[in-house]
């Protein structure tokens, strides 16, 4: 999408849940202003709910809409696990469990 | 016997009992469907439970009677007078098979195999035949026959639910995760396919971390009901919007389900589509009938399950009417399955026996502690005796059991003993839920068929007989039962001839029961009839009139600590009434006091109590109200030879309609007793019905107050007896 892509990696150690959702929100939303490409290292996630599973959804939209990416290049277990449960790896289209940067 | 067998035994005997009431019901409303069923059922778990414990020649016979009862059920026979008839008699049988299960033999001897076979020919040739030329199909079917009630999950299991979930935005902030309430959806059946519809989440910079936008459709394979999976979201209930099909659901109610939800209708249809809640085909369809808009919404109004649906949309009646029904039934039978506990009669006895001994214990307590004067610790064994009277209460309810069903099995004896009579009598029963020991249930049965075939036999004349002197030809015969002043009573009544003064005197006269020109009162001479070796019958029957009948019904009934009267007006019928007590183990009692020792009134029959006024010297009765009391003084009675107290009280008593009094010394207040019986050679002592062990380890004796009172009334009716009342005697 983007013509000259720079990227930048953010890594997420703490918790997704709705007690972290409000700083979540901005870090990754100011994340995502200084990048074209960010990619989402969310291998440390240990707890994963509701309120973080929207705020992926969220980034992922507003990413598209802005003509960005946001792919989750690495997935911890309850992260994985989550995605799968509600199915929505398919809606968010990054390859699973396997790190990888994207081509 | 193994324990299975019994169960099924006892199970299949209350089935039976049920099997023949139904069949007399079906008798007097014929065709009632819900009574036809009633038959089936019953059956139909007496061939279910023997193909379990494999009990072949049950399985054999109920499987033919099964059939008769089904072409029945299927209107291809009529109910008929010989049908049910016959089909009694295919109880009685069935009835005659148990009882060779229970005796542990493997077929049933010659005689019964030739009873069975001759009613399955009956039945065979008059009913089944006729109607089933193929060959009829009577051979046992595959033993092991699921019941029909317990079926009914089979086609919900392979299909699926279909829920959709919206969570209200202020979900997350109450502490509620829906994850959770998904994850624990899926314990309880299996998620096939979700979605998650994220529609609502707005743009990142309107978009509130805290706040649920999330909404779910899921494809849901589970055994359990609607209510159980809407019990899932009882915590989020008030915050989200829920919406559950049932398998099976109608096209219909998917649409009416994408009208309502927020999201575009062609994307949720996609998603129905993808989540494989409905075919594309089923889709399409379905939308276009749903335009144009404008007459669907006219349509819509015909449509109520769609109305319902808008206006509940969490509940949804009629859906969970069509798809729980099934589950409904069974967790109902459950429910009334499990609201009975079966439990060795002796375990209760045990426990009973205890409870009586617990009173007694408590009893000393409350004395010693009452000798103390310390208050704390009267205050403490008061709550104590107060629980241990809930716990005797409790304990002795235990063994009560309402009377109707032994009633009930009087209905069969009377259409029998009716129809071999030739005569039309009619059954009338109340106070069937009156409840009395389970022991004395047991123990009055016998007493009560000798009553009402007598009654039947030679109370209630012959239809010509009833006609000719004006009556209905139609006998009627009652068994009435209610408590009175603590006791049970039972009556017999019928609406015959009466008994005949004339010669029952006459007989006792013969049979040397009482001398010739004895004067008797009238309710004397009629409760000779309760003499041994006494029987007027002029033709002696099959049925009654062996002689052996009356005393023996006293005996059994003497033996429950009950009386049996009979009260007679000639001409317009008798009626026998037997008084038993509640209970067997225990009594109320109120303790009194005579010299030095303890004496137990039951407490029940007691009225009030007043004091003896000192003119009442050398008489017996004495002006209560306007109202001659006649009384005895225990002090005379039992041969108490101290110098009376200066004050002495009596305490009126009330049995079976008389009233007397009782002259004590002392009043000493209530008390809970359990009643001894008195060792053999007390037996023939009048006035005493027991003995009882008082909290002081004194032995106490229990007044047996319906003799005290015949006593009285004996005494008193005698004396006003007028001498020409004995002369129909001396025939």
């Amino acid at each position: 999408m983007a013509d000259t892509p720079t990227a930048s990696r953010l890594a997420l150690m703490e918790d997704m849940t709705i007690y972290n959702a409000m700083t979540l929100k901005t870090r990754l939303i100011e994340a995502l202003a200084g990048t074209d490409r960010l990619e989402l290292d969310l291998s440390g996630v240990a707890e994963i709910d509701s309120s973080g599973l929207q705020l992926l959804i969220m980034i992922k939209r507003e990413a598209t809409r802005l003509g960005k990416q946001a792919p989750i290049v690495a997935h911890s277990e309850a992260v994985s696990e989550v995605v799968d449960f509600l199915n929505l790896a398919a809606e968010f289209g990054d390859p699973l469990l396997v790190p990888a940067h994207q081509g | 016997m193994d324990e299975i067998t019994s169960v099924f035994v006892t199970e299949s005997r209350e089935q039976l009992t049920a099997l023949e009431a139904a069949l007399l019901d079906l008798e007097a409303n014929a065709g009632d469907p819900d009574t036809l069923n009633a038959v089936f059922r019953s059956a139909h778990t007496i061939k279910g439970g023997a193909g379990v414990v494999e009990c072949e020649f049950i399985v054999a016979f109920t499987h033919v009677v099964e059939n008769v009862l089904d072409k029945l059920r299927n209107g291809e026979i009529a109910v008929s007078g010989d049908l049910v008839a016959v089909l009694l008699s295919c109880a009685d049988h069935i009835g005659h098979l148990l009882d060779v299960l229970e005796a542990g033999a493997t077929q049933p001897n010659e005689d019964l195999t030739a009873e069975g076979a001759t009613i399955l020919a009956r039945l065979q040739r008059d009913w089944l035949a006729q109607h089933d030329d193929a060959a009829p199909r009577s051979g046992p079917p595959s033993a092991r026959e699921e019941p029909v009630s317990s079926s009914g999950g089979g086609a919900v299991e392979t299909d699926c639910w279909h829920i959709s979930l919206r969570f209200g935005p202020n979900v997350l902030r109450g502490g509620m995760d829906p994850l959770s309430f998904l994850r624990y959806l899926d314990t309880l059946g299996r998620i096939v396919h979700i979605e998650t519809l994220a529609d609502t989440l707005p743009a990142a910079e309107q978009m509130d971390p805290e706040t649920c936008y999330l909404g779910f459709e899921i494809n849901f394979a589970s055994t359990a009901d609607k209510a159980a999976i809407e019990r899932v979201f009882d915590f989020v209930r008030d915050e989200c919007e829920l919406h559950i099909l049932p398998p099976h659901s109608k096209l219909e109610d998917y649409l009416e389900l994408l009208r309502k939800l927020p999201e575009d209708t062609m994307r949720l249809g996609e998603i129905l589509v993808r989540i494989g809640a409905l075919t594309q085909t089923e889709l399409d369809e379905g939308l276009r009938e749903q335009t144009p808009p404008s007459t669907e919404a006219e349509g819509g109004e015909h449509t109520p399950l769609g109305e319902i649906l808008v206006e509940h949309k969490v509940v949804q009646p009629e859906l969970v009417e069509a798809a729980v029904g099934k589950q409904k039934q069974v967790s109902e039978k459950k429910a009334a399955e499990s609201r009975l506990i079966r439990i060795q009669a002796d375990k209760l006895d045990k426990l009973i026996d205890l409870v009586g001994e617990l009173v007694i214990a408590g009893a000393s307590v409350n004395l010693l502690a009452g000798k103390s004067g310390l208050s704390d610790l009267v205050e403490a064994t008061s709550l104590t005796s107060r629980l241990v009277e809930s716990i005797r209460d409790a304990a002795l309810q235990l063994r009560m059991v309402q009377i109707g069903e032994t009633f009930n099995r009087f209905n069969r004896v009377v259409r029998d003993v009716s129809r071999e009579l030739g005569k039309d009598i009619e059954l009338v029963i109340s106070g069937g839920e009156t409840e009395l020991d389970k022991s004395m249930v047991e123990k009055i049965g016998d007493p009560l068929m000798h009553l009402v075939r007598n009654a039947m036999d030679h109370g209630i004349e012959s239809p010509e007989n009833r006609v000719a002197h004006g009556k209905p030809a139609r006998g009627r015969l009652e068994l009435n039962a209610y408590h009175d002043s603590g006791s049970i009573m039972i009556e017999v009544v019928d609406d015959g001839g009466g008994l005949n003064r004339e010669r029952i005197a006459a007989k006792a006269v013969e049979r040397g029961i009482i001398q010739p020109g004895q004067t008797l009162s009238d309710t004397e001479i009629y409760n000779l009839i309760f003499e041994a070796g006494f029987s007027t019958a002029e033709q002696v029957s099959n049925l009654s009139g062996r002689g052996v009948g009356m005393d023996v019904v006293r005996r059994n009934i003497q033996s429950l600590r009950g009386t049996v009267e009979v009260s007679s007006t000639a001409g317009e019928g008798s009626r026998f009434a037997i008084r038993l007590p509640l209970t067997l183990a225990i009594i109320d009692g109120f303790l009194v006091g005579v010299g030095r020792a303890a004496y137990v009134i039951p407490l029940d029959s007691v009225v009030e109590c007043i004091e003896l006024r000192q003119d009442s010297e050398g008489r017996d009765y004495i002006n209560l109200r306007g109202e001659v009391l006649p009384f005895v003084r225990l002090r005379d009675m039992f041969g108490i030879e101290d110098v009376p107290p200066p004050r002495q009280n009596v305490v009126v008593v009330q049995y079976g309609g008389l009233k007397a009094g009782i002259v004590v010394d002392q009043l000493m207040g209530e008390f809970q007793t359990v009643i001894k019986p008195l060792g053999s050679i007390f037996r023939h002592i009048k006035g005493i019905g027991g003995s009882t062990i008082l909290g002081s380890g004194e032995v106490a004796l229990i007044l047996d107050v319906q003799a005290l009172v015949q006593r009285c009334a004996q005494h008193e009716e005698r004396s006003a007896a007028r001498p020409q009342l004995a002369a129909p005697a001396k025939a």
